[in-house]
């Protein structure tokens, strides 16, 4: 009968009762077939929609749907195949990726595809909880070692323990694989014996001996070279939004002259947040806040 | 004193299991697992959420009125458990053997409205207050289809002992003295001259007995719904809208009083309709011939067996309209006041008079 088409006493009382008993058998009908239940099997079991009645609660930890090899979830860095490029950390669009790379006197191996690494990752960090799960880096990579795998379910109590580090190096050969690399360049030079040289390597050298304990603590790297741009640049803000173009596409160099052009009445709030949270990609943010600010102002 | 410490406890641990049950039904209906997780097959969910709400802080509202707020859920629950003390358990088992049974159950269970107006307004809350004069509404209301349709049987058994009833729905009618002379005809009429005294079982029923009961039993069925605050008639509580209704602002141990209360409620009323209706604690079976299966599934009066058996029989009713009360209430949406209101007056009252006038009759047939 169709809805409302008695519309009398009579009619409408007969109306609710059907509907009513209509209703109680659909229930019942689950109740009865709640006797039968999906199980985990995924879209590409040709049974997948075969089970249309029936409970179709997984008991999530226990049982689950198997994921397609193709997933895309959690990143996977195969350090043995990284040729710490860079090109990963360059494409991410959330800069979930920061690399240090530290360069090496010799080819250190060659990947399972025959190019050789000649970097060392003295950091590789991902931090899964930026990570908008794109693939662009898994796309860029040239030896495909960065990979996303099958695992999605990676939850934390601590956000720190989202930054997954792939670095097979400790912060101590880290300093080392750096000293090689400098006490080599510096044989280098003076072999060359160039008294006007003599100027720009010093300089070099001290900001790069002045970095080395920068890893573990970033601040320490501040005071020292600061002086050193400061009368390089004499008004900071149009300086600043000239390099602007190149904030957008961070890479660690430039990031870190941000970093020692960075106007001083951050100073306070800078220190503040690498202090919370030294050698982690947190430190980029601050760099690049008030660049923002200055623009506003232009 | 056995049938109160009985239910005492046997109302506990039905509550226990009956927020299990519909916790588990419910999520049948909707297709889903319900609690999995602790005990086998989650079935020690419900005493776990137990021992939290103990563990919790007894609040009570700066604003409100402090000795009422705390009185109110003890009103409730008494009243309800109150209720069970005329219930007749087995043949000879029955808290209280009130000859006005019925009378005094519909009275008793009245005072659960001053319970929950009670807390509803103590709480000086404006959706306790709603949910409380709602509930007042609405229970006042379906008192009249309740009684109208528990007059009905009255007035065919001609009785207001609820013992005496369920005496009357089964083999063992004649044990009882008032009866000794009396018999049971197929649907209650002398005229056919087909005796079913000692044929037993579900064809002594109050429902055969006179056929039209069937319909009683529903307007019973939904008005004692509309009693419980039970969805569809929710209305009083109504979590969508009002919060909690009446019992918003409690919290720990007196709302789980006023849960125990409002599982005890479907209780009693499932109990009452198993009563009335459906022959109490007489067995289902029939004698058939030789294949006396009445005699087999319920034992005589007094003897152990005929108490366990007429125990089993009666809770196994009360626990199938439990179940329908569980079914209805997760396959109906809550109906608005105004529909509640045409429900009662305009539909169930007048239908129940006119029931009340043919079962009038049929006793005459």
């Amino acid at each position: 009968m169709q809805k409302g088409a008695n519309n009398s006493y009579f009619g409408n009382i007969w109306e609710g009762i059907t509907s009513s008993w209509q209703g109680l058998k659909l229930s019942f009908k689950h109740i009865w077939e709640a006797r039968q239940r999906r199980t985990p099997i995924g879209i590409t079991d040709p049974d997948y929609f075969k089970q249309e009645t029936g409970i179709v609660t997984l008991t999530y930890p226990y049982e689950s749907l198997p994921v397609p090899d193709n997933g895309r979830y959690r990143l996977h860095n195969e350090m043995e195949d990284c040729i710490v490029c860079d090109k990963c950390a360059e494409i991410c669009p959330v800069s979930c990726i920061d690399i240090e790379a530290v360069k090496s006197t010799e080819e250190i191996r060659k990947t399972s595809d025959g190019h050789s690494v000649r970097l060392y990752a003295a950091r590789f960090d991902i931090d899964m909880a930026k990570c908008c799960f794109c693939g662009l880096c898994t796309t860029v990579c040239p030896t495909e070692c960065l990979t996303m795998t099958k695992t999605y379910d990676f939850s934390e109590f601590d956000i720190r323990d989202m930054i997954y580090h792939f670095s097979d190096l400790s912060p101590e050969q880290a300093v080392e694989k750096r000293q090689n690399y400098e006490t080599l360049q510096t044989a280098k030079q003076q072999a060359k014996a160039s008294t006007t040289n003599v100027q720009p390597t010093e300089e070099k050298t001290a900001e790069q001996t002045s970095t080395t304990p920068a890893t573990a603590k970033p601040v320490m790297k501040k005071p020292a070279i600061k002086p050193v741009t400061k009368p390089v640049i004499t008004d900071p803000t149009p300086s600043i939004s000239e390099e602007t173009p190149y904030v957008t596409e961070v890479t660690p160099e430039i990031s870190q002259t941000i970093q020692e052009a960075a106007p001083q009445d951050t100073k306070a709030e800078e220190t503040d947040q690498s202090e919370q949270a030294p050698a982690k990609p947190v430190m980029k943010k601050p760099v690049i806040k008030p660049m923002i600010k200055k623009k506003t102002d232009e | 004193m056995i049938a109160f410490l009985f239910f005492l406890v046997f109302l506990l641990v039905y509550m226990v299991f009956a927020v299990y049950a519909e916790r588990k039904l419910s999520a049948f209906i909707q297709d889903r697992l319900g609690p999995t997780e602790i005990g086998p097959y989650g079935m020690f969910q419900t005493l776990a959420d137990l021992v939290k709400l103990l563990q919790k802080e007894d609040i009570v509202p700066v604003k409100a009125d402090k000795w009422v707020f705390l009185a109110a859920p003890a009103v409730i629950f008494t009243a309800i458990f109150a209720g069970f003390a005329v219930m007749p358990l087995t043949p000879t088992l029955q808290g209280s053997g009130a000859v006005v049974g019925v009378f005094y159950l519909l009275t008793i269970v009245s005072i659960d409205i001053v319970g929950l107006l009670a807390a509803g307004w103590s709480s000086n809350n404006k959706y306790s207050l709603l949910g409380a004069m709602r509930s007042v509404a609405q229970i006042v209301s379906y008192e009249i289809p309740v009684g109208l349709s528990v007059l009905c049987v009255v007035v065919l058994c001609q009785t207001l002992d609820l013992q005496e009833i369920c005496y009357q729905q089964g083999i063992y009618i004649r044990t009882l003295p008032v009866y000794s002379e009396s018999t049971n005809y197929l649907f209650g009429i002398k005229r056919l001259g087909i005796d079913m005294t000692e044929v037993g079982g579900f064809l002594t029923w109050n429902v055969i007995r006179m056929p039209l009961f069937f319909i009683v039993y529903i307007i019973f069925f939904i008005a004692t719904l509309a009693e419980a605050n039970r969805a569809p008639f929710d209305i009083p509580e109504a979590e969508s809208e009002l919060v909690g209704g009446f019992h918003t602002e409690y919290s720990g141990f007196r709302w789980a009083l006023l849960f125990l209360a409002e599982y005890g409620m479907m209780l009693l009323v499932s109990f009452l309709g198993a009563v009335l209706f459906f022959g109490g604690w007489n067995t289902l079976f029939p004698n058939i011939g030789p294949v006396r299966l009445a005699d087999w599934t319920s034992g005589m009066p007094g003897t152990i067996y005929g108490n366990i058996t007429g125990a089993f029989w009666i809770i196994l009713k009360a626990f199938i309209g439990v179940f329908i009360q569980m079914w209805v209430r997760w396959t109906y949406p809550r109906l608005r006041v105004d529909q509640l209101m045409h429900l009662c007056w305009k539909v169930l009252t007048p239908l129940s008079l006119l029931l009340l006038f043919i079962s009038a009759l049929w006793k005459l047939l």
